[in-house]
């Protein structure tokens, strides 16, 4: 599996506010047996920890975490239940949740990204909490986490030691992206949606999809509590509105003589807006080939995470998180997408890592000069790990010969 | 041209005066619409003012009409000559005496803090309160309003009881008037309480912590009728006005909708039927296009309001059209009025297509304009309609739109050769499809100030009905 396959999910018209286009995803159908919800993390100003296996820790803003219920598959009565309204999250299975944090340290800790969920006796539910989003962002944070994997002399003693311990990127609230509010407030959801495609001055910002028309109803207002990268936030700060796409019927020269013609033509706007939809406006996020990496499987549907190929200057990149059906089709959806800093980023890491974290041989590959490669390592942000003495004499040597 | 550009600007004036509220609207906030609505006010004024004072004659809504007569009452030194000064007091005597008292005492009110005291506007404001029929009464009701408005024009009430009430409520022990008298009592008496209008028995209802249904119950035949059917203990339904009973029943729960359903589309039809009159039948085959996409659910201070709109045009519209020849359509594909809501998006041009394949005589489309399933799609199908295969106009079609949109200083419009029309309340839905045939482009200048002034005429005269003359062309 390489592509997001959405599959089943037609695109309606799109709706335009402002900067903001929002392409609504309809399924025919919704997605048997599986069901999402929302539990919300109050009181802590959404900020949250999470320990991860490898004694890592990650803390972010986190207002809410999902609940992926696929108890509906042939189990007793009332199994699937719809979602109704939001939950808080449960003392008893939100991991840390009911450790007695102190009063003077206003961060909840959760216990791991996504996490089977546990009734009161301990047994496992088929319910399982993850964190939206973060999820994958967390996937490209740990991106070669464990830093240098050979000692190299140029790298710094604390690289070696701890890896790129601490590593932090920055994003924006929904809330901070302008005039976002406004549009998903007044966006009209259609009957059967189950997904959209959000547009900030005509570039994808994110792709949301889950499995019911329900859920989505429920789950559309957490567009607004989620992140968009810095990208998505310059362009809404400084893009103009965006077009309309308007209906147009060409009726010249007796195209169209009855009422049937008329209605015809008019469907055929619908199926042209689609058609031009997924070819133009959506085709990097469905064509692009990304690293799935799958991180817990539940009854038939797998959830992954999922990383792309970090090419620069090309298309744009989005990372996510996915959970497929067995055949492979979407039934959840979330992408986060990069700038064209945080695609350098990834880009760099990736080729160290491929040249076993040796300058020269990187500099090599990339095509440039050693001095070039330390000026992106340090414009990355990753100048500390450096050993700027060492860095210095090679310079130096590079220079006299 | 310019006579074009004048008859476009006043229609634009008078679907904002009709729809406008400077509330907030579903899709712009309330600064928006009031920053909006000013700029429209004073630019007719300034340009059309004969015009600007004669929309008062039309069924402009209540917000505007306060603001027309404060601006005409500002700026008295721009109306011209006498006649136009006596011609503008006739119409703003006639609509004070149709506003609600509480409008008309924040316009005084407003008056006073805009240092306007002219001798016009004192004759103005003193005729008004002579003309009110039980000033003890306003005395307890509105008792800041009715002393500012007093104060600021030297006014004497005729009453010298009512005077002390208002100004030296400390000389005199007891009124010989029964409400001055109860108002007095009611702080030490819980009976008295209750021979007190709502509004004002409330707060003393609170301050001796009566219990809240006890009172209700009690203080019911001193509600008004609005006051009855906000606190949901209307005995009659079938009194009411269509466009707030449409509103009360879409305030119900659906349990209660089903449960209580053959009274209350007893009550729309008889409100509709009403508000019909004697034109009730005599549309034709009527084709009706509904909104009720999730923006007619308008905004926290006009909840619901165009979708009850829609709702009270549909029975209206049905007592219109012919027995039996109505066809409703609502953009959500539902077919039970009773039960509609506002949710989903707005395919008006699909929904429009359905509606012409019955061929019928009108075509009325009800929707706030944001076609957006597909966009645009709506006015293409119109357009096409009306040059391809409709040229020789066999149906009529109008779109009525609950909406002000406060960028385009006038309601939204679907096609350039739809007219549109701005509506408040589904009563006065015939006045303003007949307005609405002038929005065309066709019609000049001249033609639209006979059709004004006939209707200052009517209004002076008190004899301009919620349907004009008009319903049946």
């Amino acid at each position: 599996m390489t592509r997001i396959d959405l599959t089943g999910l037609d695109v309606r018209p799109a709706q335009v506010w402002g900067g903001v286009r929002l392409v609504p995803l309809v399924r025919a159908e919704p997605v048997p047996g599986l069901r999402l919800h929302r539990e919300i993390y109050r009181g802590h100003g959404g900020l949250g920890t999470v320990d991860l296996p490898d004694r890592t820790t990650y803390t972010s803003y986190i207002p809410h975490g999902f609940v992926a219920d696929w108890t509906g598959t042939g189990s007793g009565t009332g199994a699937e239940s719809a979602a109704y309204g939001t939950r808080l999250g449960g003392g008893a299975s939100g991991g840390g949740g009911g450790d007695s944090a102190p009063d003077c340290m206003p961060v909840r800790r959760i216990h791991r990204m996504a996490k089977r969920r546990r009734d009161p006796d301990g047994r496992a539910e088929r319910r399982l909490r993850f964190l939206p989003l973060h999820l994958a962002l967390e996937g490209y944070l740990a991106l070669h986490f464990g830093g240098p994997s050979t000692a190299w002399e140029e790298w710094s003693g604390e690289a070696l030691r701890h890896g790129l311990s601490p590593r932090a990127e920055a994003a924006y609230a929904g809330r901070a992206v302008p005039g976002l509010a406004e549009a998903l407030r007044i966006f009209e959801v259609h009957p059967g949606q189950c997904g959209l495609l959000l547009y900030v001055a005509d570039a994808l910002a994110a792709a949301f999809v889950v499995p019911h028309p329900d859920d989505y109803r429920l789950l559309h207002p957490t567009l607004i509590e989620d992140l968009y990268g810095e990208l998505v936030h310059q362009y809404a700060w400084y893009g103009g509105p965006v077009p309309e796409f308007t209906a147009r019927i060409r009726d010249g020269a007796g195209g169209i003589r009855t009422l049937a013609d008329l209605r015809a033509a008019a469907r055929e706007q619908e199926r042209a807006w689609a058609v031009a939809h997924d070819g133009l406006m959506a085709r990097d996020l469905l064509e692009t080939s990304y690293a799935f990496e799958r991180v817990h499987r539940a009854g038939p549907f797998d959830l992954h995470r999922f990383l792309p190929p970090f090419r620069r200057g090309g298309p744009e990149q989005h990372i996510g998180e996915l959970i497929t059906d067995h055949k492979g089709r979407a039934v959840y959806l979330k992408t986060f997408r990069l700038s064209e800093n945080q695609i350098r980023k990834g880009h760099l890491l990736r080729r160290l890592a491929d040249c076993d974290w040796h300058l020269e041989r990187t500099a090599e590959a990339l095509g440039t000069s050693y001095a070039e490669v330390v000026r992106r390592v340090g414009g990355a942000g990753l100048g500390s790990l450096l050993n700027a003495h060492a860095v210095a004499q090679r310079l130096r040597e590079n220079q006299e010969s | 041209m310019s006579e074009l550009v004048a008859a476009e600007d006043v229609l634009l004036f008078v679907n904002a005066a009709v729809t406008a509220t400077g509330q907030r609207e579903f899709r712009s906030s309330a600064a928006a619409q009031h920053f909006s609505l000013r700029f429209v006010h004073e630019y007719v004024r300034v340009n059309y003012r004969p015009v600007y004072a004669a929309a008062l004659a039309l069924d402009i809504n209540h917000h505007n009409a306060a603001l027309i007569v404060e601006q005409l009452l500002r700026t008295a030194d721009e109306a011209g000559g006498p006649g136009e000064k006596r011609a503008e007091g006739r119409l703003i005597a006639a609509r004070l005496a149709l506003l609600p008292p509480q409008r008309v005492y924040r316009l005084f009110r407003a008056l006073r803090a805009a240092g306007v005291n002219n001798r016009r506007t004192r004759a103005i404001v003193r005729a008004w309160l002579a003309a009110r029929p039980d000033p003890a009464l306003d005395a307890v009701k509105y008792r800041s309003g009715l002393k500012a408005a007093l104060r600021h024009v030297h006014g004497r009430l005729p009453d010298p009881e009512t005077g002390d009430f208002l100004f030296s409520p400390g000389r005199r022990v007891r009124y010989e008037n029964p409400t001055l008298d109860s108002f007095r009592r009611a702080r030490y008496e819980q009976g008295a309480l209750y021979e007190l209008p709502f509004t004002v028995a409330e707060g003393f209802a609170a301050g001796h912590g009566v219990p809240r249904a006890v009172f209700l119950e009690r203080i019911a035949p001193r509600m008004t009728r609005l006051e009855q059917l906000r606190t949901a203990r209307a005995a009659d339904l079938t009194v009411m006005p269509l466009t707030r009973l449409a509103l009360y029943v879409l305030s119900l729960p659906f349990g209660e909708r089903v449960e209580r359903r053959a009274e209350l589309t007893h009550a729309l039809r008889a409100a509709a039927r009403r508000a019909a009159g004697p034109y009730a039948g005599s549309w034709g085959r009527v084709a009706a296009v509904l909104d009720d996409s999730f923006s007619s659910s308008g905004s926290a201070v006009k909840r619901r309001r165009p979708l009850a709109v829609a709702l009270g045009c549909h029975y209206l519209l049905e007592a219109l059209a012919a027995p039996g020849a109505y066809t409703p359509l609502w953009t959500s594909g539902g077919s039970d009025p009773l039960l509609v809501r506002p949710y989903g998006p707005t395919p008006l041009g699909l929904r429009i297509l359905d509606a012409l394949e019955g061929g019928p005589d009108r075509l009325v489309i009800v929707s706030d304009g944001w076609d957006n399933a597909p966009p645009g799609l709506a006015g293409e199908v119109l357009r096409v309609w009306r040059s391809r295969l409709d040229p020789e106009r066999r149906t009529s079609v109008v779109h009525l739109n609950p909406v002000y949109d406060a960028e385009g200083f006038d309601v939204r419009r679907l096609a350039p050769s739809v007219p549109a029309a701005g509506i408040r309340d589904a009563e006065d839905l015939a006045a303003l499809v007949e307005i609405a045939q002038f929005a065309e482009g066709r019609t000049g200048f001249a033609e639209l100030r006979a059709y004004l002034d006939r209707r200052v005429e009517l209004f002076l005269q008190g004899t301009g009905g919620p349907v004009g003359e008009g319903a049946g062309g």
